[in-house]
This record gives structure tokens, sequence and C-alpha cells, in this order.
């Protein structure tokens, strides 16, 4: 396996690792710069200021937009990454009926268009509260459908980063997990999750930006005062996007990579100590 | 935009699967100033002075939720699905027409109305609401060009300077023009001496296949098609040349060291002219609070300060009296009556649409 390369591969590898980070992170380095800008267009350097960071602080349009974008991230995620990680391993382990036909509409939210499956979601809860109304209470579009939404889109992207992570898992330590009598609760618990960690969390991260950033669907099924942070940007068309926006970015920036960080550390945790990984190690062994 | 095509496929799909309930909402028995719940008021984004919206709270007692939309397509689409409740919405101009068509809007009670006097009469009885039974104007605008004269120097206000091969050449390569095929295909129309009213009225595809012929021709010109950050790519000197709307240019010049370097212009040849109004959807729930914000915002101090927040022309008459005087004198947001004389609103164009939309696309290669 192991053959010696090119010291110059190496160097234009490793330049090109460089310059595909420079091209990902620059603009961002470009925004956060330019959310200390003194003036009120985005793209116009006005000098030094962190006067927008303080009126996205006493804007209340941008801060509902905001705590409304996290309660359906943060909910649409957990909610998705548990159903996907459930239908990957439903679809990767058993044999059922309808598995083949499952595992072809597994991508359909992920193939057809964003606004297609837009008006599908608003046509279906506008027959759906319809019905509802029949026997009883009005309700109408929000959070709750939006966040319905997303986990419906969602679903999708972990389980298919689910099931990749899956695909490349050694079978037989869960085999001999279950010869050392570990119940398949257990097995799952301390080999399987573990393993596929990564794939959960990468499923996680993944639902979580599309979550923040959809503006088309989300726009078509939002109600009365349940305006995302993506939607309320394009909103701004009248008006022109002040660098407002910019601050609220980086905010949200640092907070999203503080939130790594932390799962990071999290997850170092336990593996250090006696839990998870040893398991595995001592599985490994075993075989 | 292919956003555009998309949503109107999207209302084509909504429209075919929701037969719009016959509602009764109704303003006939709203008073002036009369209320019946909180208001849902759902318009564009930071589109009106958050004071103005207190002040409506502590004057009536009810609360206002403000939503926000992006394109008067998904303010369409949300109204015609009728699972959100929106009691005021703010269409633009061609929109009325479109929603009055399919019985989406609420004959106003104009007797409710106690400062409907305050409009100036040239905003009332418009061609895409010729009664003004369903909407109230509420803020208006014009669609031109402008130019970094520092670099440009000495030009004619004519659309010449992107569609005349003659004048345009020299500039290729640093002119921008709205990714909206409406605007853009009225910009030509008006260059080639037609009006988009004439040539609806007429079914006249031909010239749109010229206004085609034309803008493809153009196309090479054109360093970019955009619709958002047009002013600041003028100011930034990306481009020298910028089609674009009054309001955004308006702002970008007011952030500059030299603003006297850009000028804002009408065309000779006429342009577009919008209007956004005020109407109430018929899945409105609140229909007298929303009569009741309508005819707040015609009061002259309360339409005063919405064109003091928002710098964009306002309807009521009576309000000019309390506007800014840089906002009143600037012939970007107040235009001269030579240069209103050639503008129009973009009509209802019906199957025309589609194949303006196409025109657009196709030129764009």
């Amino acid at each position: 396996m192991i053959k010696t390369r090119s010291p110059k591969l190496d160097k234009l590898l490793a330049t090109n690792a460089w310059l595909v980070y420079a091209f990902f992170y620059f603009p961002i380095f470009v925004l956060v710069v330019f959310s200390f800008n003194g003036g009120r267009r985005v793209g116009i350097w006005g000098g030094f200021s962190t006067r927008w960071y303080g009126s996205v602080l006493q804007n209340p349009e941008v801060l509902d937009a905001v705590k409304n974008s996290m309660i359906v991230a943060g909910i649409s995620t957990v909610v998705s990454t548990a159903l996907g990680t459930a239908a990957a391993l439903a679809i990767d382990r058993y044999r059922f009926r309808g598995r083949k036909g499952l595992d072809g509409l597994l991508y359909l939210p992920i193939i057809i268009p964003d606004v297609t499956m837009a008006v599908m979601m608003l046509l279906f809860f506008a027959r759906a509260f319809d019905l509802i109304q029949l026997i009883g209470p009005r309700i109408q579009l929000g959070l709750g459908t939006i966040t319905m939404s997303h986990v419906a889109f969602n679903i999708s992207f972990v389980a298919i980063v689910v099931r990749a992570r899956l695909g490349q898992l050694d079978r037989s330590l869960e085999e001999a997990a279950r010869d050392l009598y570990a119940s398949a609760w257990q097995t799952f618990k301390r080999v399987t999750l573990p393993l596929i960690m990564p794939g959960v969390l990468g499923g996680a991260l993944l639902a979580l930006t599309l979550s923040l950033d959809d503006v088309v669907v989300t726009a078509f099924v939002s109600g009365p005062g349940s305006t995302t942070l993506p939607v309320y940007v394009f909103a701004l068309v009248r008006r022109g996007v002040s660098p407002e926006i910019n601050a609220i970015s980086s905010i949200m920036l640092i907070a999203s990579i503080s939130l790594v960080g932390l799962s990071l550390l999290f997850q170092r945790g336990p593996r250090n100590s006696e839990e998870e990984l040893p398991v595995i190690d001592t599985l490994e062994k075993a075989l | 935009m292919k956003r555009w095509l998309v949503m109107l496929m999207a209302l084509a799909l909504v429209a075919a699967a929701c037969g719009t309930d016959e509602g009764a909402v109704t303003t006939d028995d709203c008073e002036a100033g009369q209320t019946d719940g909180n208001l849902s008021f759902y318009n564009w984004a930071e589109y009106i002075d958050s004071d103005l919206i207190d002040d409506f709270e502590a004057e009536y007692g009810i609360e206002v939720e403000y939503t926000e939309y992006d394109s008067n397509e998904e303010m369409l689409a949300q109204v015609e699905a009728g699972a959100a409740v929106y009691d005021l919405v703010v269409p633009s101009d061609y929109m009325v027409d479109t929603m009055t068509a399919e019985n989406l809007l609420v004959k106003l009670n104009k007797d409710a109305l106690a400062n409907y006097a305050n409009l100036d009469p040239s905003f009332v009885n418009l061609p895409f609401d010729p009664d003004s039974d369903f909407s109230v104007p509420y803020q208006w605008g014009t669609t031109g060009f402008a130019v970094n004269t520092a670099v440009v120097g000495d030009f004619e206000p004519s659309w010449d300077i992107f569609f005349d091969p003659a004048v345009a050449d020299q500039y290729a390569g640093r002119l921008s023009m709205l990714d909206d095929a409406p605007e853009v295909v009225v910009a030509a129309l008006h260059y080639l001496g037609y009006t988009m009213e004439g040539v609806v009225a007429d079914n006249n595809t031909d010239a749109i296949a010229e206004v085609e012929a034309l803008l493809t021709e153009t196309n090479a010109r054109i360093a970019k098609y955009d619709s958002v950050n047009y002013g600041d790519d003028l100011v930034n000197g990306e481009v020298d040349i910028a089609h674009g709307w009054s309001g955004g240019f308006f702002f970008s010049f007011a952030e500059v060291d030299n603003p006297d370097d850009y000028v804002y212009i009408i065309p000779k040849e006429g342009g577009v002219r919008w209007v956004d109004n005020m109407s109430i959807p018929i899945t409105a729930e609140h229909p007298c609070s929303a009569l009741a914000m309508i005819d707040w915002l015609l009061d002259a101090e309360n339409g005063a300060t919405l064109t003091n927040w928002n710098y964009y022309g306002s309807p009521n008459l009576a309000a000019e009296e309390f506007i800014l005087e840089e906002i009143l004198e600037d012939p970007a947001i107040y235009p001269t009556e030579e240069a209103l004389k050639n503008l129009e609103f973009i009509p209802q164009m019906g199957d025309l649409g589609l194949e303006v939309q196409d025109a657009f696309s196709r030129s764009k290669g």
C-alpha cells in the first residue's frame, strides 16, 4: 500500500488544499471584516465601527428572525438526525418489503427542485388544515410547519451520509459484540453508534446548515410572525441590505464555531476515559 | 431571473390545486377607526418605521404582527393557499391586477377611510385598479439608470447608452442591468419606441421578438445582471452605468464621499414606474383593523413619517408638508412632470408574460 510519492506531488497537493481553504474561507473573512464597516452599504468601506453590532441588538425584526431560525434549525436538526439515522440503519440492516423502493425514494427530496417541494408542502398543509378545521381547531402556517418541512428534506441528507458510513463498517465488530452476549441495544449503543458517530454528526451538521440556509421552502410554508433570517434578508429588497446582516452573520458564525468546538471537546472526553472506544479496542483485540 | 419563472410555475400549481373559497369577508360594516382584533401585516422587510407600528398599537390598543415576504409571487402563493391569516398585504401594481382577477382581494369600504382625501388625485383610479376599489397606494418609485459621471463624462439621458451600438459600444463591459425580465424588456421596448401597454393591448409578439434580438446583441456589452447590488456596484466602480430602481441608488449614493459624481436618470424615452399598494386579502380575519391601518397611514403626518424612513415617494399629497426637504427636492424620488410623462406601470401581461420571460432568458444566453 505504501508507496513513496514524489515531494513535488506532495507540494502540489498541499498548495491545492490551501487554495481550496482560501476559496472557502476568504469570503467569510471578508464578511466578518465588513461587519465592522462604519458605512450604510454592505460593500463599501466607511471606516471602522461597531455600530452595526449595536443596532442589530436593538432591531427587533432581525432578532425575531434569528430566534425563529434558531428554533427551526435546532428542532429540525435533532429530529431529522434521529429519524435519518434510524432510516439508514433500517435500509442497511433489515430486509423488508418495499426496502428497494424506500431506498430509491430516499433520494427524492434531494433530487426534486426546492420550489416543487415548497409547493407540495404548502398544498399539503393547506389541505390538512382544512381537514383539521372540520373537527375543530383552526390552525395556520407558522414555525411548526417550517420545522416539519425542514425535517422532511433533512432526513434524506442525514440518512445518505449515515449510510455511507454504515457501508464502511466492519460487521464482524458487531458480530463479536453479540458473541460476547451484548444485547442488541448494548451492541448498538456501545459499538455501532460510536462507529457511525462521524457520519451522524456530519449528517447533523449538514441538516443544521441546510435548515439555517433554506429560503424557498421556508418562505412558502411560513405564517404570520415566523420569518426566518434568510427570508428576512431576501425580504429587504425594498430597503437594501445593511451591514447589520454582516454583524448578525458574524455572531452566528462565532456561535456555530463554538458549538462545533464544544462538541469536539465533548466527543474527546469519554474516549479518553473508559467509555465507548476501549470497548471497540477490546473487540478488535478479541478478533 | 430564473426565480421569477420558478415562482410563476409554482403559482400555477397552487392556483390549480386550490379553488378559491369565496370568503364572506367584507369591510362594509367597518367604521372609521374601528378595529376588530390584532392585525397581521404582511409586507417587505423594513418597509415601515417601527415607531409607526408602535404608535398605531398604542393608539388603537391592538397588536400588530409584522411578517416579511421577498416577492409579490410568494405573497400571492400564501394568500391563494389560504393556510395563513394575513389581514393586510402590500402588492405591487401588476399584482393588484392579478389578485383582483382571481378574486383574492376585499373591496375596500372607502367611507371608513376618513383620510382618503389626502391621497394625491393622480394616484386614484390607476390602470391596475380602475376604480380604486381594492387598493390604496403605499409608496412609489421609478426605474431608470445611474451613471458615474466622473468616468463617463457627458452623456444623453437616453436608453441609447445600453442599446444603441454607436453610443453603447464604448461602454461595453461597464454596464449592468436588472436581473428582472419585465424591467429589462420594458426598457428595450421604450428604446424601440413601443410601450408595454400597447404591446400587451395588441398582443404584439413581433415586438417581443424584436426586443429579444436587441437584447441578444446587447448581452455582449452587459457586465452583469443584478437586482440587489446594482447601486453598490456602481459606486464601487465595478460598473460605470447601472440600470436599477430609484430608491436603491439613493441609498448607495448617500454613503460615498463624492455623491455629486453620481446621477440617477429617468431616460427621455421613459420606462417603468411602480407603486406598492395596501390591500386586504379575502383570507383576512380582521379586515376592520386592516382598514384602520390603511387610514392611519393616509394621515398626513404618518404618511410623511413613512416616506422619511423609506426615502420612496409618497402618494399622500397632504403629507408633503411634513416630508423632509431633501426628499421632496430630489428628482430621483420626486421626478419632474416632464420625466413622469413617459413612465408606465408594468401592466398585467397575461400569456405574454411567459414570452417576455423567455425572451429575456434566451437573450442572456
